[in-house]
């Protein structure tokens, strides 16, 4: 990197000294035309090196830019003067007193990209105080959640994700795990932990969700906000389809803690989750995806139950997702819609007699503008533990996005519990985004 | 202990199958043109000029489409993971898409660093890095410089270097025909630059406004001069507020060019347009923009007939 620097400064060196002589020469026009092409090949060089930097300082900072990014070879004032001098002050550099800031600047080139993504929730209306399982409750203002990202790849065969979901008190990791991806055969791995890929909104990050809540459906049957988002192992393959076609298989190995839905007592208690994925791309501007998920587990207690359950009951998931997504590429950035579906059965054994429950969510959004959606939701769901008591509702939502980085959501949310008691509530999120957050999967 | 056995089997059933999975899939080495992969269309044609026949090469964004805003589909998963090369624009302007896809594709040949990445924008000329502070205050910035660099025909003839350097690095016996490759199409991009700065010599030093700031390089090359942007920060929407003062700097500066990517609303630029006697042209910042827009020659073919026609218009 020093000699890139060193040499980039001879060159400039020269191809000013050329230009001066070009002004003195006699002005025979073929001597001209040697010199443009002489002075035209010496900037394709200082490009190169110029690009060379830049890569260097971007990708691969190694320990000996520190040293070289604390020296005054870099600036322009430097450029101009002959490359020996210069050269004498980079092995002086010891001598010279410390240059802290340039010093930080380097080492930053290899710090992860960090971002923060703050989720603030406001609600009106009445929520009754059930004492079963309700659906997300909010309080009148409340941030719901700070979320800490730290990204970086790791070395040339793995990258590592944190996701740190900080609430007004208390911290909880919501997600950190190692990809590796560089395997033989196309696998992709993860170790840590990680939002299960059962099914779609489960792995989705409530700053991407495209509503301010989770749907009934999750809330009744697959642990509610935080899902099955446990620690453990994935392992994933793109299967061989016919053209057009993608396949990926995902099969996951977990501790077997999610939430009301899995709880581990043994260490045999794993739970697993597996998913398949078709897509299809039906022309440019749409494409269908479709999921099929399963998921095993040994059934968690009832919230707040003192006594362990034993772990020989056995929860059992089953889920269907669709997606449908429109999006006119000329005008990509205008005009969208999604349609999206999730059915979840659940199998629980628990003291008593099994419960079979099913849920499920419909939704549709719609861009009509660069900067606003329109939504609407409807849930119906019965409960994991109460099979019997079945609750509904709906939502409409409106958004609009004043940039990429920033998103105001409002929501109007209507659910009927199974008790007959009706909730009629006003939703407002604001979501924004510091720091390089980087792009989540589609 | 039982039914820990039986996730242990299943689990090691899943590793066994996966890695004879991987003995069946693992591709053939050699005897096979190399696969190239580029994220935006103008690499690909790029790619395609150097390569000839040696190579396949397909591009993931449309050149119709806005490059910052591509959906990470699956189905580009496909085309990545059999990969051999991948060229990126870089700069960020991939950022919102193109790291998801690497990382799902698992094709350790194209992770970034790997031979097979290519960041082509370490050797084109990038202007516009900013200095001092950036903040997101400035709209979606580029901190790395201005991502729009390949509409300028000197870049492209240093992009197309790196690439057949590259090619050669990854296969060696081709080298010789992809420096043929080479040769051959910096003698036409020569010829063709020639015409190019005749065509646009009369225009020297005219005014012009863009929607987006995707034009320094072709504004540079061709020495024009552009003033405003219909958009006041890249990436933000236009405010009636900023195109009123656009309307008053465009009569002021007596400019009546306004160029937009094909992939942005003529709303506000036809209106622009209407007060202050312009001419909005729709000019294609990537090879592929229009159907008889197929390489890299075409396009600048392309832009300086339409940008000509209306500088001369509105002389």
């Amino acid at each position: 990197m020093r000699n890139l620097i060193l040499g980039a400064i001879a060159l400039v060196a020269l191809a000013g000294a050329l230009m001066a002589q070009q002004a003195s020469m006699p002005e025979t026009s073929a001597d001209t035309a040697a010199l443009q092409q002489k002075i035209r090949d010496l900037e394709d060089r200082l490009i190169a090196l110029e690009g060379q930097v830049r890569l260097l300082k971007s990708t691969q900072a190694t320990p000996a830019a520190t040293t070289e990014a604390g020296t005054p070879a870099g600036s322009p004032a430097a450029a101009p003067t002959p490359a020996a001098p210069v050269a004498t002050s980079v092995t002086s550099g010891g001598e010279q007193l410390p240059v802290y800031g340039g010093a930080s600047a380097a080492a930053k080139a290899l710090n992860p990209d960090i971002s923060v993504i703050g989720d603030f929730i406001g609600a009106a209306g009445n929520s009754p105080s059930l004492p079963l399982a309700i659906q997300q409750p909010f309080q009148s203002f409340q941030m719901h959640e700070s979320e800490l990202g730290l990204q970086a790849i790791i070395d040339p065969y793995a990258r590592g994700d944190f996701f740190i979901s900080f609430g007004e008190e208390g911290v909880d990791l919501e997600e950190g795990y190692i990809t590796f991806t560089a395997l033989p055969g196309n696998f992709v791995a993860k170790a840590g932990k990680m939002r299960s890929a059962f099914g779609k909104v489960n792995t989705l990050h409530n700053h991407v969700l495209p509503w301010i809540d989770r749907p009934l459906v999750t809330t009744n049957l697959v642990g509610g906000e935080d899902g099955i988002d446990d620690a453990g192992v994935s392992l994933e393959h793109i299967l061989p389809a016919p053209k057009g076609f993608f396949v990926d298989l995902t099969g996951q190995v977990f501790r077997g803690d999610a939430g009301d839905v899995f709880h581990a007592v043994n260490r045999s208690d794993v739970s697993t989750v597996d998913h398949l994925r078709v897509y299809k791309d039906v022309t440019e501007s749409t494409n269908l995806d479709v999921g099929f998920s399963y998921s095993r587990g040994h059934s968690a207690d009832k919230p707040g139950s003192i006594i362990p359950l034993n772990s020989d009951f056995i929860t059992n998931l089953y889920g269907v997702d669709a997606t449908l997504r429109w999006k006119p590429l000329r005008r990509s950035i205008y005009h969208s819609f999604v349609a999206r579906s999730e059915l979840i059965w659940s199998q629980r054994q628990q003291p008593g007699a099994e419960q079979r429950a099913f849920g499920f969510y419909t939704s549709a959004d719609y861009q009509f503008g660069r900067r606003w959606f329109l939504g609407a939701r409807y849930d119906r769901s019965d409960r994991a533990q109460f099979a019997n008591l079945t609750d509904t509702g709906g939502s409409v939502l409106l958004t609009y996005w004043p940039s990429e980085f920033s998103q105001i959501r409002g929501q109007y949310r209507f659910t009927r519990y199974a008790e007959n008691i009706d909730a009629h509530e006003l939703l407002m999120q604001v979501i924004f985004s510091l720091g390089a957050h980087g792009a989540h999967p589609f | 202990m039982k039914r820990m056995l039986r996730h242990c089997r299943l689990l090691s059933m899943l590793v066994a199958g996966a890695l004879m999975w991987a003995g069946l899939t693992a591709p053939p080495a050699e005897a096979k043109k190399l696969n190239v992969v580029t994220s935006t269309t103008d690499m690909a044609a790029l790619t395609q000029e150097v390569g000839g026949d040696k190579i396949t090469v397909e591009a993931i964004a449309k050149g119709y489409q806005d490059p910052h805003f591509v959906e990470a589909k699956p189905s580009f998963l496909l085309k990545l993971r059999n990969a051999d090369l991948l060229v990126v624009v870089g700069l960020q302007l991939e950022i919102g898409w193109l790291p998801p896809l690497i990382n799902q594709c698992g094709n350790a040949r194209v992770q970034v660093g790997a031979p097979g990445y290519l960041d082509a924008s370490q050797f084109a000329e990038i202007l516009e890095k900013p200095t001092g502070e950036v903040t997101r205050a400035m709209g979606d910035v580029h901190p790395l410089g201005n991502p729009h660099y390949w509409l300028d025909p000197d870049n492209g003839r240093r992009i197309a270097r790196g690439i057949a350097a590259k090619l050669s690095e990854l296969d060696p016996p081709d080298a010789p025909y992809f420096q043929q490759q080479l040769q051959d199409f910096e003698k036409r991009l020569a010829a063709a630059e020639q015409k190019w700065e005749a065509e646009m010599k009369p225009y020297r030093g005219r005014k012009v406004v863009t929607y987006h700031n995707s034009f320094p390089n072709f504004a540079k090359h061709f020495d024009l001069n552009v003033i405003g942007y219909v958009e006041p920060r890249p990436g933000i929407p236009p405010t009636p507020s900023h195109t009123i003062e656009l309307i008053g700097l465009m009569k002021r500066e007596n400019c009546k060019v306004i160029l937009v990517e094909p992939y942005f609303d003529l709303k506000t630029p036809n209106s622009v347009a209407s007060n202050t006697g312009g001419k909005v042209v729709v000019y294609l910042p990537s090879v592929g923009g229009e159907k008889q827009v197929t390489n890299y020659f075409q396009l600048f073919d392309y832009d300086i007939d339409l940008l000509t026609k209306a500088l001369q218009a509105t002389q």
